[in-house]
């Protein structure tokens, strides 16, 4: 009893593989748990800890290979890229002095003459980055579209003629550009299909608002029928959907907890649960991104200190975490998760905005993915915005825990309620993900894009980009460090008639500039084949082929772990 | 000197040998006892503070966390909701029962209307539904330009932004500006949205009496002195006013000129939350503003949903383009979150098009208020709170029946029978527990374009008789 033979192997496993060549700090593992369990058995020793006991150690924490890295930045890629913030933030200073002195001219839009002696709405520094940073390379986002963002989109051309200050519309469409920037992974976002035409259909019957919110008489006969739908899809005894994702998070978790309640935060989560957190008025603490350790330490270290300064016991601790990160690209470690919540009688929300629909053999997200119990997650959050091609966000779990929402979410009692047409789009394309409405297509497709995922990540590794994130991630990071870089690499994919996502500070860390690929089941092997080619060209070009582990293309091999023996070292 | 000290010395040895035996033997103890308690481990203060693993383990074991939500009883007034069956318009049917609509915001009757839905139609054939990513990453669509465009355009002023969530709008323009350590001065009366983006600014937040410009002048005075003391940190510390235009707890509308007034006086920015006003007040429905005749220019942001009068889903902010366009990397709703699905954009813009076509349709709207309004008076038991020209009014008792629950009880009679007699009421709902100054309960009261004289008259005499049978 008090010795598991297993432990030790089964730790080592997992251990070993995630430390290939990587950062180790990110992926710090339950090494205590097995401790604490075998003391706590020591007390009291009753048949159901054994089960807790054998349900808690690695080897059936992880139903399949957790295969997750991040390739340690080289040192001279580094240093080169301090330098370039460096010349970069110089030149910023020159320009402004220019400016000052009327030098340059400046094309930033100016305070009203009757109100130049208020206190400035903004310090000057505060936006030192947008003016000298952001507007070399602002072309490459909010580039506006004119079609379906499904697997090929049409983007309308624009042209600065004052370096980014302003942009013109050509008038010309660029066409069929290959999207690899939407979150559009089961290929929903669709103007044909039954999707489309039962929201047409809906469009005609209902109109598109509903005027009201959902507690006073906003409360559609679809809303419910969705709810229940949604809650059916999760397997969870009840749901609720609110208009917008981001408020799902932002409204709610403020009606979860309160003072003298303490909210555990991944250090990536994101903004809306930040927010979210924030205004519930509850402690915050951070934990390192996807490190057990770090979140075993601070839930130890609050239940035994309790509250600061009063020193009284927590209210309650809730651990929130996202499955799939969608900078990082990685998954969460949701058996590690559920093991320390039981552990420590802590709650946990579970954010799944990218991975509901995107991961799991049947696309229910990240429990689905490691085959764990729903109901083990106590807030299951998702959005309807990325796998459903919808818009929107929901929250399921207990009955208990719905209906306190259904009568204490500031959405359900000042937010307008969903629009019907985007309701149906949700119904629809569930039904079809869940194989009801007699077809397999959404079963295809979720396979499709797991396909799609591990080739295009396994080909770009192999090309010797570095990779962010798990394998299985349909959220593919490639770094480019350089500032330099993200400009160049967002322009040279759209002369080449691909849209790529480029992302650096503040949205990364300062040296982690990097490009996000979104993989979607709509992609043809075709289309990720160019993809590849011109990412290929575009890395060569642009010298983004940072990583050290090269490995030979092994096209006839299969995809197995043994591969990554053979890259350690 | 020397031979004095030796005599000494000589003294003390003769002393010893003449000191009983039991006094040298106590005062050998006692040096060794000196001795002993010198050499001895020093006494740490923290090591009986420091928990053992053990102990550890034993305050883990016997933690015990409240439930995640306390249990909600199953007759909570706001578990159930009342189930709407098909479209929320004009007839509308509540719990399968139809009735005329006397509760959507629908102001303007644009929910049903059919070249609203053509234009969404269109967009849904074109677009798809969703758009699959935030305004930054392939999110912008053509069709939210224009509407942006055309915002702007609509309200005279140089830019507008939109947000996928009417909620979300106001909530979000707040804390891109006001941040910690900057102050706020708000009326009570303001709305949970405008609340809660103050609570995300974590600014100072002052509150004045609702509509009380004395009260409103006497904080902006206070805070003058405040900044004449130290005048570093007044260089740095933004001040902002944040009102509604018709507000929605109260139904009356902000002295919007008296405000300007103060703005310049005191060096005020003002920040304006216009959800009920937009497409309502004004000859051509740009709202409060025009409603006084205001130079739009000096409202720093003007913000709405356009969800109400636009029957649409969304909101956006308007204003210069200095300090619009700001939001755009700040505004955390906008930034972080998923574009408008662009049918629904679609649908406002052609919304927009019938309020600009015609503008008959607000006086129609305002003529209908006053008759509401005027009909409304005088219900024994129950008092009209709100100005005769704003659509969304609200009843509420004359008396209270002495708690607040039994008052929501009453008035929740009084919404079930006018719903028994087909016509369509609400309870306004507020989050008790956590509006910073509560309303009173009340019904709200929805006057829109699509109601005739008939409906009028059928809805003021249902709330009539079922106020004197509840309240006898």
């Amino acid at each position: 009893m008090t010795e598991s033979p297993a432990t030790k192997p089964a730790n080592g496993d997992v251990c070993q593989r995630v430390k290939n060549g990587l950062k180790p700090e990110r992926n710090g593992l339950l090494k205590s748990l097995h401790r604490c369990h075998e003391r706590q058995s020591k007390h009291h020793c009753h048949p159901e800890e054994e089960e807790v006991h054998a349900a808690s150690h690695h080897d059936s924490l992880y139903s399949r290979p957790f295969i997750e890295s991040f390739e340690e930045t080289p040192m001279l890629v580094a240093v080169l890229t301090y330098m370039g913030y460096g010349i970069l933030t110089i030149f910023g200073y020159l320009r402004d002095f220019l400016r000052h002195w009327k030098i340059e001219r400046c094309h930033i839009a100016r305070e009203k003459e009757e109100q130049k002696d208020f206190v400035p709405l903004y310090q000057d520094f505060e936006n030192f980055y947008t003016r000298n940073l952001y507007m070399r390379i602002r072309d490459n986002w909010n580039r506006p579209i004119c079609s379906v963002p499904g697997a090929k989109v049409d983007l309308m051309e624009r042209a600065s003629h004052d370096y980014n200050w302003t942009f013109e519309y050509t008038g010309r469409v660029v066409r069929d550009v290959i999207n690899l920037g939407s979150y559009n992974y089961l290929g929903f976002a669709e103007n044909f299909g039954p999707c489309a035409d039962s929201a047409a259909e809906v469009t005609i019957k209902y109109g598109v608002g509903v005027a009201s919110t959902r507690q006073e008489i906003g409360n559609l006969d679809r809303h419910e029928d969705m709810e229940k739908l949604v809650a059916k899809f999760l397997g969870v005894e009840s749901a609720m959907a609110f208009g917008m994702g981001f408020a799902t998070n932002s409204m709610n978790i403020p009606a979860l907890t309160g003072k003298g309640c303490l909210i555990l935060s991944d250090e990536l989560n994101h903004a809306s649960l930040v927010l979210g957190a924030r205004l519930s008025g509850s402690t915050i603490r951070v934990f390192k991104h996807n490190n057990m350790q770090s979140l075993e330490k601070l839930l130890r270290e609050a239940i035994v200190h309790g509250q600061p300064r009063t020193h009284r016991p927590w209210k309650k601790i809730l651990i929130v975490v996202e499955g799939i990160y969608s900078m990082e690209g990685s998954i969460v470690r949701l058996p590690e998760v559920i093991a320390l919540k039981k552990r420590y009688r802590a709650y946990l929300y579970l954010d799944e905005a990218h991975s509901i629909g995107a991961l799991g053999p049947r696309g229910r997200g990240v429990v689905d993915y490691f085959g764990l119990d729903p109901r083990d997650v106590d807030v299951m959050m998702g959005t309807f915005t990325k796998s459903f091609g919808a818009a929107g966000g929901y929250i399921a779990g207990k009955r208990e825990l719905i209906e306190y929402l259904r009568s204490h979410s500031h959405s359900a009692v000042y937010a307008t309620s969903m629009s019907p047409p985007v309701v149906e789009q949700i119904i629809t394309s569930m039904k079809c993900i869940m194989g009801e409405d007699g077809t397999t297509i959404g079963c295809d497709r979720v396979r499709q894009l797991a396909e799609n995922t591990v080739y295009f990540r396994k080909r770009l590794r192999e090309m010797g980009f570095i990779i962010y994130g798990n394998e299985d991630s349909p959220v593919v990071p490639m770094m480019l460090y350089m500032p330099a870089k993200i400009g160049a690499f967002g322009r040279e994919m759209l002369k080449r008639d691909i849209g790529v996502v480029v992302v650096g500070f503040p949205a990364t860390p300062i040296i982690e500039s990097r490009a996000r690929f979104c993989i979607s089941a709509a992609h043809t092997k075709e289309m990720l084949d160019r993809a590849l080619s011109v990412i290929s060209e575009v890395g060569d070009l642009l010298q983004l082929k940072y990583s050290r582990h090269r490995i030979q293309p092994s096209m006839a091999r299969p995809f197995d772990d043994n591969m990554y023996e053979d890259i350690d070292d | 000197m020397a031979s004095g000290q030796q005599w000494v010395l000589v003294e003390m040895v003769q002393a010893f040998y003449e000191a009983p035996a039991y006094h040298l033997i106590l005062e050998g103890i006692l040096i060794l006892w000196i001795i002993r308690l010198l050499f001895s481990k020093t006494y740490k203060l923290h090591e009986t503070y420091k928990l053992t693993e053990k102990e550890k383990e034993d305050l883990i074991e016997e933690w015990q966390p409240e439930p995640l939500v306390p249990p909600v009883s199953k007759d909570h007034p706001s578990l159930n909701y009342d189930v709407v069956s098909g479209p929320p318009r004009h007839k509308i049917i509540i719990n399968g029962k139809e009735c005329i609509n006397f509760a959507s915001f629908n102001f303007l009757g644009l929910l049903d209307n059919d070249r609203v839905k053509e234009k969404a139609l269109a967009s849904l054939k074109k677009y798809g539904v969703g758009t699959c990513g935030p305004r930054g990453f392939y999110g912008t669509f053509d069709v939210h330009l224009e509407l942006e465009s055309r915002l702007a355009k609509f309200m005279k002023t140089e830019e507008a932004i939109i947000y996928s969530y009417g909620f979300a709008t106001i909530a979000s323009a707040i804390p891109a500006y006001s941040k910690r350590g900057d102050i706020i001065f708000v009326d009570e009366a303001a709305c949970f949205s405008i609340q809660k983006g103050l609570q995300a600014s974590r600014s100072f937040i002052k509150y004045f009496k609702h509509n009380d410009m004395e009260d409103l002048e006497r904080l902006l005075k206070e805070q003058e002195l405040e900044d004449q003391k130290n005048p570093r940190k007044a260089r740095v510390t933004r001040k902002f006013i944040v009102v509604e235009g018709l507000y929605i707890n109260t139904a009356d509308i902000c002295p919007l000129p008296e405000l300007v007034k103060l703005k310049y006086k005191y060096k005020v920015r003002i920040f304006l939350e216009e959800s009920m006003s937009f497409g309502v007040l004004g000859e051509h429905g740009r709202g409060v503003t025009e409603h006084f005749g205001v130079n739009i220019d000096d409202i720093d942001l003007i913000s709405s949903n356009m969800e109400n009068a636009v029957a649409s889903i969304g909101g956006f902010c308007c204003g210069r383009s200095f300090v619009i366009d700001h939001q755009r990397l700040s505004g955390q709703g906008y930034c972080f979150s998923a574009s408008l699905p662009p049918m629904l954009a679609s649908a406002a813009i052609e919304a927009l098009n019938i309020m600009e076509e015609d503008p008959g349709i607000f006086t129609d709207l305002k003529e209908k208020c006053k008759h509401v309004h005027k009909a409304l008076q005088g219900i024994p038991g129950l008092k009209l709170v709100g100005e005769p020209f704003a659509p969304a009014l609200h009843l509420q008792l004359e008396k209270s029946s002495g708690s607040r629950d039994s008052d929501m009880q009453l008035l929740r009679t009084i919404v079930d029978s006018c719903l028994e007699r087909q016509v369509a009421l609400t309870l306004a709902r507020y989050l008790e527990k956590e509006e910073r100054f509560l309303p009173p309960p009340s019904i709200r009261v929805v006057v829109t374009v699509e109601q005739t004289e008939e409906d009028m008259e059928k809805a003021v005499h249902c709330i009539k008789e079922a106020a004197s049978a509840a309240l006898k």
